[in-house]
């Protein structure tokens, strides 16, 4: 077996391994697009707010 | 030289400087996690006498079951701090920090079961420390459910901040709940796992310290990511946050 298969393979643990870190990569990575979602859908909604308010007073 | 302490508790001043922090956990994270990581797969020795290659997962199980306490216990004592100095920012810091916190304590478990699968044979067992991990796991669980269940967000916040602390009993549980009394009616799967003291190889606990380390580092951007959302939630009636949408266009 080359390096790189033996290395995933890991004696036979591979997918105790890897299931591991599999759900550490998820959530992890999950967890900042979610925050970066969160921050764009909240910069757009209060800037139409802002805009809105603007609007109203020029009336 | 007179240091204004109370300058960054206010949200408007916050809010810039965790911006500007958050690149830097960032990359700091990011660099001990690989560092750490190759350290730990490539610099061991491959197979260990008591320990086969499934000693890979220590490098999350650790770092995340750290954190998981870890959190907690700074997520109780901004929420002590909200409730004794009154002040807005705090309540929202200890918001911030609950989903990272349960995060690190589902991975905690999920890396937990695998590991037990591999080393106990089981995937799971009411051993005292995983039943009082997965205790925090609903308190995390029950602190974020209590915060977005009343609307007002000052009711929620004290409302919460008291469950945080009611629920902290639950830390040094954790903590010392492998020092089983009795072996035989607690039935401790966890060994002891204090680092050093114990029989772990050298370059294993080095990338492992590092990782939890890298943990830590991710739980800070993550945290102040997070909080930056919350203080614009909450803050958007304010001038501060007006001129900034205005700025941003």
């Amino acid at each position: 077996m080359s390096a790189i298969s033996d290395f995933f393979h890991a004696g036979g643990y591979g997918f105790y391994i890897w299931a591991s870190y599999g759900a550490a990569i998820l959530l992890m990575a999950g967890e900042i697009a979610i925050i970066k979602q969160q921050y764009r859908t909240i910069l757009k909604r209060l800037s139409r707010m802002a805009r809105m308010n603007a609007s109203e007073e020029d009336e | 030289m007179s240091i204004n302490w109370f300058k960054y508790s206010s949200p408007a001043t916050f809010y810039p400087l965790a911006g500007k922090m958050v690149p830097f956990f960032g990359w700091l994270a990011a660099i001990l996690m690989a560092g750490g990581l190759y350290w730990g797969f490539f610099e061991t020795p491959d197979r260990l006498s008591d320990q086969k290659e499934y000693y890979r997962i220590i490098y999350i199980h650790v770092g995340a079951a750290w954190m998981s306490m870890w959190l907690y216990i700074v997520m109780a004592a901004w929420a002590l701090a909200g409730l004794v100095f009154q002040t807005r920012l705090s309540f929202m810091i200890a918001k911030a920090i609950a989903p990272t916190g349960a995060i690190a304590t589902f991975l905690a478990l999920w890396t937990g079961a695998f590991w037990g699968k591999t080393s106990w044979g089981t995937w799971w067992d009411w051993d005292p420390r995983m039943t009082s991990e997965l205790i925090l796991l609903f308190l995390y669980m029950g602190y974020m459910a209590l915060q977005s269940a009343i609307d007002d967000p000052r009711r929620a916040d004290r409302a919460a901040a008291l469950l945080a602390l009611v629920g902290l009993v639950c830390v040094p549980i954790i903590f010392w709940s492998i020092n089983c009394p009795d072996p035989n009616e607690c039935a401790a799967l966890h060994q002891t796992s204090n680092p050093g003291g114990g029989n772990m190889e050298p370059n294993i606990l080095i990338a492992m310290l590092v990782t939890a380390f890298a943990f830590w580092m991710y739980s800070f951007a993550a945290i102040l990511m997070r909080v930056r959302n919350i203080i614009l939630e909450r803050e958007r009636h304010t001038t501060w946050v007006n001129e900034l949408l205005e700025e941003k266009g």
